[in-house]
């Protein structure tokens, strides 16, 4: 029996040697492999176990279970990596949920400890499940505004009451309260759409994180009903994961966690109505051609890209690094400055440019960027917008005051290549667009960047 | 008890490893946690091997197996796609 466990802990060494080597590009791919490794360790112990009698269902769901998770990874963009972390986070959660209703089934009773265990593991797994397709739904587009259902406080409250009175019925007698545990699945099934549904599509990168949370504590409740260690260890690590990362992107916000899950839009409504529209722009607006960014570029010693999600929108990840490696032959110092929440989730930004190699060294973290761009020539914005309001800095009224921000206004001269001057995520004016030292480049990104390379050649 | 223990020094644990992940590496690390959290299949795969139950007890082990396989597979998979991206050209 023993050396089951032995096996269980020899992978979770695995998972936690794997997750050190995320701590560089370089030894990422053997930590990858490492966790894969303690992965089919940890498998073929359990199939093993002298619990498992019949192997017809086990293989079929293996093979299913692989064969979809091959096309999906094979298939996915690089760009749709928000949405397929979102829907695996549920598949996650859906199984923890799972296998708590059949080891109900199976086994019908057990201790009171045993008993809040299932509950806790179809709970988290309920909710993250129908969360998560929530989210998945936002970040495709189909429902990407904060929803605020009328009454919403209420609901969450009588679903959380419902919840709870069932949950202290099913404990209270496991033997007969099946039906209390059933009922309690369909009623956090709720509880997961109406928690996620009113969080608006800006939030969704802490959403993601924290269901990223989730889906590894529903695995460590199941961990607890089945008193498996490798179940348990592993959900915490992936639980304590999503929780620092939801922490990150938050602070990159401005944001606090309960603001993100309870306060509805970034925005409040008192702010919006006070917000001024098109002539906040109104003559101030300098815009300029290709031509004559192009001549700023060749004269320059220095120039940064700020790259928003606006950049992966467009499609616009090669041709940039097609630009940056032309300035890059002419002897211009090329760097790209990374905020912690551009693109969707976190890191996200960096996969993007890397798919289009850009060396993962010219990438630079907001924090270690920003002294930088005194000393620079030329920065490019390439649909980002909110991340660079020097408003979050300079203007106590602002509602993104406090946000931390690239400070790209202080660079000599500033290009905003954008399609028009709608506002970003946060619905409101960019006071970097009037500065002086800034020009706006309209257009899709793609091929303004195109039009840019052109000249360059040409001059 | 022991369980509780063991998962509260393995939070601790996942606290102070996943800290000293770069940013760059954060969309990775979210996929492969992914790929972690299929660990859920070993619960799954107990179920759906369960001897003297219901079919039906079987059928939704057998239902874990695949959500949780398609975590695994596709988890580590992607993980590695987007790990490669990075390797592919040095600075």
């Amino acid at each position: 029996m023993d050396w089951i466990n032995l096996a269980y802990l020899v992978s979770a060494v695995l998972f936690i040697l794997g997750l050190k080597g995320l701590g560089s590009p370089r030894s990422a791919p053997r930590g990858n492999l490492l966790g894969a490794v303690g992965m089919l360790i940890a498998v073929v112990a359990t199939l093993l176990d002298r619990g498992v009698v019949g192997y017809s269902w086990i293989i079929a769901g293996i093979v299913v279970g692989s064969a979809i998770g091959v096309v999906m990874a094979k298939r996915v963009q690089m760009t749709q990596m928000p949405e397929m972390v979102a829907i695996f986070n549920g598949f996650g959660g859906a199984a923890s949920l799972v296998v708590a209703l059949s080891t109900y089934i199976i086994v019908s009773g057990g201790s009171t400890s045993w008993a809040i265990a299932l509950v806790l593991s179809a709970l988290i797994g309920a909710v993250t499940l129908t969360g998560s397709v929530v989210a998945w739904a936002k970040l495709q587009g189909y429902a990407d505004k904060a929803m605020q259902l009328p009454k919403q406080g209420l609901w969450r409250a009588g679903l959380g009451l419902a919840i709870l009175v069932l949950a202290i019925l099913f404990v209270n007698n496991p033997h007969a309260g099946g039906f209390y545990l059933f009922a309690l699945s369909v009623v956090a099934l709720g509880m997961g759409v109406l928690l996620v549904i009113a969080i608006g599509g800006a939030d969704m990168p802490v959403v993601i994180a924290l269901l990223n949370s989730y889906s590894g504590l529903a695995a460590a409740a199941t961990g607890f009903v089945l008193n498996n260690y490798g179940l348990i260890i592993s959900g915490a690590l992936v639980g304590a994961s999503g929780i620092i990362l939801s922490q990150i992107m938050c602070k990159a916000m401005n944001r606090s966690l309960g603001s993100v899950l309870f306060g509805g839009a970034m925005v409040s409504e008192d702010q919006m109505a006070s917000i001024p529209g098109k002539e906040f722009y109104e003559g101030k607006v300098k815009s300029c051609g290709a031509e004559e960014v192009a001549m700023l570029l060749e004269n320059a010693q220095k120039v940064i890209f700020a790259p928003g999600y606006g950049l992966a929108v467009a499609q616009a990840q090669h041709v940039t690094q097609e630009l940056a490696s032309s300035l890059e032959k002419r002897g211009i110092d090329v760097q790209f400055a990374i905020h912690p929440v551009a693109g969707r989730m976190p890191g996200h930004m960096n996969v993007l440019l890397a798919e289009a190699e850009v060396p993962y060294d010219k990438l630079i973290e907001m924090d270690n960027i920003n002294p930088e761009f005194s000393q620079t020539d030329v920065t490019i914005v390439l649909g980002a917008n909110d991340v660079t309001n020097p408003a979050a800095r300079d203007d106590p009224a602002s509602p993104i005051y406090g946000m931390p921000i690239l400070e790209v206004d202080k660079s000599r001269t500033v290009i905003v290549i954008k399609r028009s001057l709608s506002p970003g995520f946060a619905g409101i004016p960019n006071q970097l667009f009037i500065n002086d030292n800034s020009l706006m480049l309209f257009g899709d990104a793609k091929a303004v960047l195109q039009d840019l390379i052109r000249a360059m050649n040409e001059l | 008890m022991e369980a509780l223990i063991i998962f509260v020094l393995a939070v601790f644990i996942g606290y102070e490893v996943i800290t000293k992940v770069p940013p760059t590496l954060h969309t990775p690390l979210m996929s492969g946690s992914n790929a972690i959290s299929g660990i859920a299949v070993i619960g799954a795969i107990i179920c759906a091997g369960a001897g003297g139950t219901s079919w039906f007890a079987n059928f939704l082990g057998f239902v874990a197996v695949v959500l949780a396989m398609i975590n695994i597979v596709g988890g580590f998979m992607v993980t590695d796609r987007m790990l490669q991206m990075f390797k592919r050209k040095k600075g």
